[in-house]
């Protein structure tokens, strides 16, 4: 980030805190039978979400629904490019946990932000090699577009046109302190 | 024929030494390891990581747990692999070194792992080759990967490194484990004691920041007790380095009697049971020699993930380090 670049906050605590509590509503009413729902949330702040939806979906229902984390590093299509082609940093490789049986399940995938849609293709990969699940569905905090292959979230938080220049920062408390979704201006 | 021109030799990286791996290298590469843990625990244990990629293990020397483990580590990673054993091979109608190295680059390999009899053989080779080297042992030099994945399994049992003490028993002085294992367990805080006798201790022990013992009381004050068998197909012909097995057994061999409860006990096999370690303290609960085997294989697939997929530009300080062309000059004179 340089001197020049500018952010603005477009969700703060409060509607952050509403913008989930909706998507978790909306959860539940696509699922009927709870048994059927998984939540699979992909690292580092993904993994987070799902367990934020979970403990909502647990706090309207009563049902404990199973969630886990889920690392793409090694499904992604960027990983023998050479440093600099690269959209991302080659992050650190977390252990994945999905601990749950995905046969027959529903299973929503959980995601800070959808760009590109690189990432869910990687993710959907890596889920069919778990298991066999009914259905996956995709939640999304923030959709800031841009998409290069045929994804759409089927929960959205917030959509949010943005040039290919900026950046969507989503900080939560667990991992950043603070509770925001922000918008760089280069 | 003259050396093929490396294309990017600044941009390409090989694990030749574990001195080429700083202490955060190592831990990324750990932490990888790990990852690929939940991978293998499922039913479908591959990954398309490096699909596309081709791995070529060339083995000079005999090896059962790491040739069959970087194949299958490829293997499990998506690359095609080649794998070559210097028996059955043209090595045996007379081509060198160079000649088997360039001709299998012709084919364009992203990584070369190479176990060859002489020091300095795998860190020679990154000079005639475009691929990334992997040295899965050299003489009695250096055998990096059989570090990482001691560090791996000391790191599961104990749940760290830094701090721990680490006697390591037997052959010493012909073991490029040992000399893998001092500087790598030193790099991550650890305390190391040889323990053997005189003559099957290196003289520069002090230098490799270990301390020396010639007492198996030493065994005594030792959260892992690390087993070497005697590597007598590297002691020169006619030398004698102990009187016979059978003494050496009685002396030096790691039996129950000579450890305490809750002490680990890892060795980087082949065990010869009865000599160095004792059968009923291999196959007992202390024993980490199955764990260390099956260890094997995801610190393996960290190394080539690490090598073919590289830190990334978030810490471009992080890449292994490329091996400084006076070890590759020092080394080929040895093995020319």
């Amino acid at each position: 980030m340089t001197a020049t670049a500018t952010e603005r906050v477009l969700l703060d605590e409060e509607a952050l805190r509403r913008t989930l509590r909706r998507i978790a509503h909306e959860i539940v009413e696509k699922h009927p039978d709870l048994t059927a729902l998984g939540l699979v949330g992909i690292y580092t702040r993904g993994a987070t979400l799902a367990q934020r939806l979970r403990d909502l979906i647990e706090e309207y229902t009563g049902a404990r629904v199973p969630t886990g984390a889920l690392d793409i590093s090694f499904y992604r299509d960027d990983v023998t490019l050479r440093a600099e082609q690269r959209a991302h940093p080659q992050p650190v490789v977390k252990a994945t946990r999905l601990d749950f049986p995905l046969e027959g399940k529903s299973v929503v995938v959980v995601d800070d932000v959808l760009y590109t849609g690189r990432t869910i293709r990687s993710a959907i990969e890596a889920i069919f090699d778990y298991g066999r699940p009914e259905r996956v569905q995709l939640a999304v905090l923030v959709d800031r577009g841009h998409r290069e292959l045929p994804i759409r979230p089927d929960y959205v938080g917030k959509n949010l046109p943005t040039a290919r220049s900026e950046r969507v920062n989503v900080e939560l408390v667990e991992i950043d302190e603070i509770d925001r979704v922000v918008l760089i201006h280069p | 024929m003259d050396a093929i021109p490396p294309k990017s030799s600044a941009k390409r990286r090989h694990l030749i030494s574990i001195t080429d791996l700083r202490r955060a290298d190592i831990e990324r590469i750990l932490q990888t390891a790990e990852g690929f843990e939940s991978v293998m625990r499922r039913d479908l244990k591959k990954v398309p990581t490096l699909r596309g990629r081709t791995v070529m293990t060339v083995f000079f020397e005999a090896s059962t747990r790491t040739s069959s483990s970087f194949e299958l580590a490829a293997k499990r990673l998506s690359a095609d692999t080649v794998s070559l054993k210097a028996a059955g091979s043209s090595v045996d109608k007379g081509e060198s070194l160079r000649d088997t190295v360039q001709t299998l680059s012709a084919y364009d390999p992203d990584v070369i792992v190479i176990r060859h009899s002489a020091v300095g053989a795998a860190g020679m080779i990154t000079a005639w080759t475009d691929a990334h080297v992997v040295n899965a042992g050299d003489g009695t030099h250096q055998h990096p990967t059989q570090c990482l994945l001691d560090l791996y399994t000391m790191q599961a049992a104990l749940g760290g490194i830094e701090g721990l003490h680490v006697a390591i028993v037997g052959d010493v002085l012909h073991s490029r484990v040992a000399r893998s294992n001092i500087l790598g367990l030193r790099t991550m805080g650890a305390r190391v004691t040889l323990v053997g006798p005189p003559t099957l201790i290196p003289r520069d022990a002090a230098a490799l920041g270990a301390e020396v013992s010639h007492s198996m009381d030493a065994l005594e004050a030792a959260d892992v007790v690390y087993v070497l068998r005697m590597q007598r197909e590297r002691m020169a012909a006619g030398a004698s380095y102990v009187p016979s097995l059978s003494e050496y057994a009685a002396v030096w061999g790691v039996t129950p009697a000579r450890l305490r409860p809750s002490q680990l006990v890892m060795h980087p096999g082949p065990i010869n049971r009865g000599v160095e370690i004792a059968p009923e303290v291999a196959d007992s609960a202390a024993s980490r020699i199955v764990d260390q085997v099956r260890a094997g294989l995801v610190v393996r697939m960290a190394v080539l993930y690490d090598l073919l997929a590289g830190p990334g530009k978030a810490e471009p300080e992080a890449a292994l380090r490329i091996v400084s062309p006076d070890v590759v000059s020092a080394a080929g004179q040895e093995v020319a």
